[in-house]
């Protein structure tokens, strides 16, 4: 299982806690987590990645395994640990506020 | 249950206040999405049960949701709103082009007649139909490819289809307002547009006879009167009584002409109200909150503040925030960018606050239970 953890708002809006945990088919990656986890709470459709263009949105990053996924292909393997459930995978919105 | 629902969308969340015909005391639910941007809530006619919301962050994008109970418990809906074919380009405030780039929901108007009906107006301005009760959406491409659109620009807000009016004796009449390009009819049910705007005056426009770049702010109209419209445009409050061919001014003795909302009486097509703001910068009138109301159709404004703050009072109320009641004695509510929701059961003679500390106030609706 991947252990994917979610901002606060997106929890609100899914109706999810806020780690949830999913299965990919396959070797996973950054895709294929999204894509799960869009079909497993389809009201996070559009909320990480523009929905025309499938391309992650300014404000979000994705952090696995302590490293910055957000620019890297989306289509990589996911370290291991991450793979494996040992660690999570980090949805982080940016901070607002002031 | 007979009486009155309050539809407020908030900066960080929807609430819905409830009353019985009295309109004395109010029970409020909420926050519903807390700490998301609720541009837009609505109900239908047809089903009263069956609301409508916008739900955007800059964060993460736009989201609608659907409630058939009222506002009780609340669903995801479709929220894709992709431009038909390839979208072009429209102008950037220094007039150069720029490639229309869909951003949020900042209207939603149902259907007089069906409930799974509805419309949707966006930024970059589009106008957007469901009719499958918001799980697909589709643009009516011929406002946005019309032989205007390329020319559109932004107002300050962003370039935003706020106005969605239905023809309630026509199905096939709609009007749309657009900041800030002005107002648009169609008398086929959205298929073909054009713009309506001859007799509006922007300074800020060299040419006196534009046929496009008004920033107008709001319109309204009585149902009983479809040919009749209100504007509350950037400066200026207008009116046009030959369904937008022609417009002309009505601001008359009013204080200062500019507003953002505008709306009439339920039952009196002829009275009017708007909350006159000091000017684009400056949105207050001297440290007292006003509504003007005009039994005349216009020109002739009296100041109702019985009940509301008088000094010390810097708040501002949007153009999607003031709506009425189809009640005996007309209900007119209000919210303000302070969180304030201000309500009236006697056609705006006397005020209170029905609940004072919401968060800035973008819009309110109002259902009439019966």
């Amino acid at each position: 299982m991947i252990r994917v953890r979610l901002p606060d708002h997106l929890c609100t809006l899914a109706g999810a806690s806020r780690e949830v945990e999913l299965s990919v088919d396959g070797k996973a990656t950054q895709q294929l987590v999204l894509d799960a986890l869009e079909l497993r709470f389809p009201a996070l459709k559009g909320a990480l990645r523009d929905p025309q263009t499938a391309r992650r949105r300014p404000f979000v990053r994705f952090y696995a395994g302590g490293e910055d996924l957000s620019q890297l292909p989306p289509d990589l393997p996911l370290p291991p640990a991450v793979a494996n459930g040992d660690e999570p995978f980090l949805v982080i919105a940016a901070i607002a506020g002031g | 249950m007979t009486g009155v629902r309050v539809l407020a969308g908030t900066r960080k969340g929807a609430f819905i206040l409830s009353s019985d015909e009295g309109r004395k005391q109010w029970n409020i639910s909420g926050p519903h999405f807390a700490g998301w941007e609720i541009y837009h809530i609505k109900g239908s006619s047809v089903n009263p049960d069956r609301l409508y919301a916008s739900q955007s962050s800059s964060w993460f994008g736009q989201h609608m949701q659907r409630s058939d109970n009222g506002g009780v418990t609340w669903n995801p809906v479709g929220n894709e709103f992709l431009y038909d074919g390839v979208a072009g380009t429209h102008q950037w405030y220094d007039g150069t082009p720029r490639p229309w780039e869909f951003k949020r929901v900042w209207h939603l108007e149902p259907s007089d007649f069906d409930p799974e009906e509805v419309y949707a107006g966006v930024e970059d301005a589009a106008l957007f139909k469901s009719t499958d009760g918001g799980s697909t959406w589709k643009e009516l491409s011929g406002l946005r490819t019309s032989k205007t659109g390329s020319s559109w620009q932004p107002g300050a807000g962003g370039m935003c289809l706020h106005t969605i009016v239905l023809d309630p004796k026509s199905n096939g009449q709609i009007f749309v307002a657009i900041s800030a390009a002005g107002v648009f009819r169609s008398e086929d049910g959205g298929e073909t547009w054009k713009p309506s705007n001859k007799g509006l005056v922007s300074e800020y426009i060299p040419d006196p006879t534009a046929e496009v770049g008004h920033c107008v702010h709001k319109i309204a109209m009585h149902k009983s009167r479809p040919e009749v419209l209100y504007m509350q445009k950037h400066w200026d409050v207008m009116r046009s009584d030959d369904s937008g061919e022609n417009w002309y001014e009505i601001s008359g003795d009013l204080p200062t002409d500019f507003g953002f909302a505008i709306d009439v009486h339920a039952h009196e097509p002829e009275t009017v109200y708007v909350v006159p703001i000091k000017s684009d910068s400056e949105h207050f009138v001297d440290g007292s909150l006003k509504v003007f109301r005009s039994r005349t159709g216009g020109n002739e404004w009296e100041p109702l503040s019985k009940g509301l703050p008088q000094s010390n009072c810097y708040v501002n109320v949007l153009r999607d925030a003031m709506a009425v009641d189809s009640l005996e004695s007309c209900g007119v509510y209000f919210g303000t960018s302070g969180g304030q929701i201000y309500a009236s059961s006697d056609s705006g003679d006397s005020w209170q606050a029905i609940v004072h500390d919401l968060p800035p106030v973008l819009s309110v609706e109002v259902q009439t239970l019966k």
